[in-house]
């Protein structure tokens, strides 16, 4: 058979061919255009459409936007400057009235000669946080975020150095009565020492303690009123103090709603629900309209401090769901092994549930605080100037009337900027504790 | 022997009411609870003495008295001598139907946008990424206001369209108009109305056309009753297929069920299509959508459908890949797959966050406030708190709405989720 089958081959190869590159619709870009954007008729219809509705957006807005005059003193100077360069027919936008107007979106009516003062709060907070935030960062200076709060306080209301340091006085009592009496007498009662005490301490000894100092020595720098506060500064202010405060309160508040104990139970649900059952709009009015109502006669605060106040209660009941969600995820046998090691509650709370629940979630939690900073736009309703509001104040004076477009993108930017990168840290903070293997 | 005896009781300790664990959790409860009442007496005390203070009384009598002013969309009759519940009435309404409209787009638009950010077309996964980056974190006020910017000075006022030479022109044959007042669309009318209001007629020499709620309501139940017929015979369809292996063909029966009863009653009630056409310096007739309803229908849905596309994502993306090799080495077809096995198991995971979604969507129809729709905020908590004064019970009645409305929902969807959720032990 083999000496047949020989005879019919008229040539056989004894060498090997030399490697040849794929073809050329196999590799590189093609290959990728191929695989990615014209695998099917549907899908290269789908890139066409969107390769020219991305080209209709930019060559309708990029000009206008790089075409944009920065020099100009009013909107009527923007279009003598347009119809000398570019003729009438051009449109173009009007950045100038960011170059004039920057420092009322950003500080509102602020004294201009003390934006160093929010600034510097600005960095003081970044630095609270850090190690909060970033395991590299020295534990040391944890005790920074400890005086932040109170440092921030200061450099942003200004007045008297004895007020904060006065306040935060309760606190350092509070921490020595716990060290002291639950070494003595039990940790309950250590507990029960460190919420009463202070709270004494606020109310009989802090008052004439900061008349006292402030008499002995009045060290401060200039006060600036709530009023004054406006633009970006006051969408921070009110956003950063709720996100601080909502997260502790939240989580309370999710253990509460997931407690045995009927009452505490029973008021958390009613809270949360009605937290959230309610928009934040007509929370934000009843603070404005009825918070008088209901404290006793005499008591008048801050809108801005009550705007705060509210935000923080709406923004705590949507935290609580969301660990509420990460409490429930937990597996059941984690609070069953804490309990079968013999852990009090709050330990196994501390130790073992709360560390892997909210590491669940992280991703909601942001995500909340995300929406509170977006919501603090809401504000320009019951009259406050955040930045929407300075927008509509800036279109009302005669030198910019009738800008529109210019404005919102300067304030969308801003919000995508903060919470762009809220949402870029949530992801790396996922990655980071994330355990299993995917 | 010893006679056996119980071992002593232990007299009850005082100390036990915080140290022991069974008496413990009723000494914390007793004590909250006197706090929480301590703090609503305190609250309810306060607000009394300040009523009494401002000479102001508790009183819900003001819904029965005359509201006296005009709201410019109206789902059900009002005028400015109603009363001021009548024009609460009339502002839920208006709330209910921006939601309602928002809700349909939005979950379109958030299941197609998360559908496609998860597909393989490099360029069409990007924008989408672009579209939901951009509305998740910009706020909705400053998009309500950007759309309402853009349809109230970007299009053509009314008069723009009149003369010989127009500035502007109608869309799809002179039948839809865009301006910035808002948007007028054809409508149905009925010749043969059941309960004709208001009667009128296109154009000159034309029949007089009416709409009716009558009308509507006889055609979707003849259109419901279709629907269940189309259900039976596919019940039927299936029963046979279990039985003989074989399905009928009923498509046809089905396409005609739906087709035919609603289509003998529209020729019966002589349904028309009435476009709106311009008289004097704006349009008539037609069906006319507020600019400010506009506006905010599109940014309430484009800022909910981002949240939805991720949700939708999240849902697919939840489904393991085993899944669906499974149903692949079954030898099932990828649409089949698709609807028996991947989405059943995404939807346990997508239902409760886009109900939620669709309760902000609703709770942000409150922002309507920007662009001056009129909805329950805006007459209830708006304008009638302004006019009579009485903050306390127009607050109270507005959060009273929106609560029931979310429980309800959100009731709706514990059931839901309590149904579908997996049994753990």
């Amino acid at each position: 058979m083999s000496d047949t089958h020989a005879q019919t081959v008229s040539y056989v190869r004894d060498t090997m061919l030399p490697e040849t590159s794929p073809p050329s619709s196999q590799v590189g870009a093609v290959r990728w255009l191929r695989e990615n954007l014209f695998s099917s008729v549907t899908n290269a219809l789908l890139t066409l459409i969107s390769i020219y509705v991305v080209y209709y957006v930019i060559s309708h807005i990029g000009p206008w936007m790089v075409g944009g005059i920065w020099d100009a003193g009013s909107l009527a100077e923007c279009r003598e400057i347009r119809n000398a360069t570019l003729g009438t027919d051009a449109s173009v936008a009007c950045w100038a009235v960011l170059g004039d107007r920057w420092h009322q979106l950003l500080f509102g009516f602020y004294p201009s000669d003390l934006y160093w003062r929010p600034i510097l709060a600005l960095i003081v907070f970044g630095g609270g946080i850090a190690p909060i935030m970033f395991d590299k960062v020295p534990r040391k200076t944890l005790i920074l975020s400890a005086l932040a709060p109170f440092v921030c306080f200061w450099l942003l209301w200004g007045g008297s150095i004895w007020l904060p340091i006065s306040a935060a006085l309760g606190f350092v009592v509070g921490y020595i009565a716990y060290g002291l009496i639950s070494k003595s007498l039990g940790s309950l009662a250590g507990m029960i020492a460190a919420i009463v005490l202070p709270l004494i301490y606020w109310l009989m000894i802090s008052g004439p303690l900061y008349g006292a100092l402030h008499n002995a020595a009045p060290i401060g720098i200039e006060f600036v009123e709530s009023r004054a506060f406006g633009g970006f500064m006051l969408s921070v202010v009110i956003g950063l103090s709720a996100i601080v405060l909502s997260l502790p309160l939240g989580i309370l508040l999710a253990l509460a709603r997931q407690s045995d104990l009927f009452i505490i139970k029973t008021s958390a649900v009613v809270f949360i629900e009605v937290i959230r059952g309610v928009p934040l709009i007509v929370w934000l009015f009843t603070a404005q309209l009825l918070l008088n109502y209901f404290l006793p006669p005499g008591t008048n605060f801050d809108l801005t401090l009550r705007v705060i106040i509210m935000v923080t209660l709406f923004a705590s009941a949507y935290i609580a769901e969301v660990v509420r969600g990460g409490l429930a995820a937990l597996p059941k046998g984690q609070y069953e092994g804490a309990d079968s090691l013999g852990l009090s509650y709050w330990q196994s709370m501390q130790l073992i549930v709360l560390p892997q629940a909210l590491k669940i979630s992280i991703p909601g939690i942001v995500n909340t605080f995300i929406g509170l900073f977006k919501d603090t736009t809401l504000v320009v309703f019951i009259g406050l100037a955040d930045p929407i509001g300075f927008s509509n104040l800036i279109r009302a004076s005669t030198d910019w009337n009738g800008i529109y477009w210019e404005l919102f993108i300067f304030i969308g930017a801003m919000f995508f900027l903060f919470c762009f990168s809220m949402g870029r840290y949530s992801l790396y903070l996922e990655n980071k504790l994330q355990r299993e293997n995917r | 022997m010893s006679a056996m005896t119980d071992p002593p009781k232990p007299a009850f300790r005082l100390s036990q009411l915080i140290y022991d664990t069974r008496y413990r959790s009723i000494t914390i409860q007793v004590v909250a609870f006197a706090l929480i009442a301590y703090g609503i007496w305190a609250l309810v005390s306060n607000t009394i003495g300040n009523l009494a203070d401002l000479g102001k009384d508790f009183d819900f009598g003001f819904l029965g008295q005359s509201a006296g002013y005009d709201i410019n969309q109206m789902l059900i009759p009002y005028d400015n001598q109603d009363t001021h519940g009548r024009a609460a009435l009339v502002g839920i309404a208006n709330t209910l139907l921006v939601a309602v409209m928002g809700c349909v787009t939005a979950l379109v638009i958030g299941v197609l946008a998360g559908v496609a950010r998860l597909s393989k077309n490099w360029v069409v996964a990007k924008l989408m990424a672009v579209y939901v980056e951009g509305f998740r974190n910009i706020p909705l006020l400053l998009w309500i206001l950007l759309i309402h910017a853009v349809v109230s000075e970007a299009l053509p006022q009314p008069n723009a369209f009149r003369g010989a030479d127009p500035s502007a022109s109608m869309l799809l044959g002179d039948s839809v108009a865009l301006t910035g007042r808002g948007f007028y669309f054809p409508r149905i009318g009925f010749t043969n109305s059941l309960s004709g209001t208001e009667a009128v007629a296109p154009r000159e020499g034309y029949t007089a056309v009416a709409s009716g709620g009558m009308d509507w309501l006889v055609i979707l139940g003849v259109l419901a009753v279709s629907l269940v017929g189309i259900k039976l015979i596919r019940n039927r369809a299936s029963r046979i297929q279990e039985s003989t292996g074989v399905r009928p063909t009923t498509w046809y029966t089905q396409l005609g069920l739906l087709i035919i009863p609603t289509g003998i009653v529209l020729t019966v009630l002589g349904a028309t299509i009435v476009t709106p056409y311009l008289k004097g310096f704006n349009f008539t007739e037609g069906m006319f959508l507020r600019s400010a309803l506009v506006s905010l229908w599109v940014a309430l849905s484009l800022y909910t459908g981002a949240f939805i596309a991720e949700t939708v994502r999240a849902g697919i993306l939840s489904v393991s890949k085993g899944q669906s090799e499974a149903a692949a080495a079954l030898g099932m077809q990828p649409g089949r797959t698709m609807s028996l096995v991947i989405l059943p198991q995404a939807m346990r995971v997508i239902i409760p966050p886009l109900i939620s979604q669709f309760l902000n969507l609703t709770k942000n129809s409150s922002l309507a406030l920007a662009v001056g729709y009129m909805d329950v905020r805006a007459t209830l908590g708006g304008i009638t708190i302004a006019q009579t004064g009485r903050e306390l019970e127009g607050m109270l009645l507005l959060g009273a709405f929106y609560l029931t409305l979310s429980l309800v929902i959100s009731g709706a969807m514990n059931i839901y989720n309590n149904s579908t959720k997996l049994m753990e032990r």
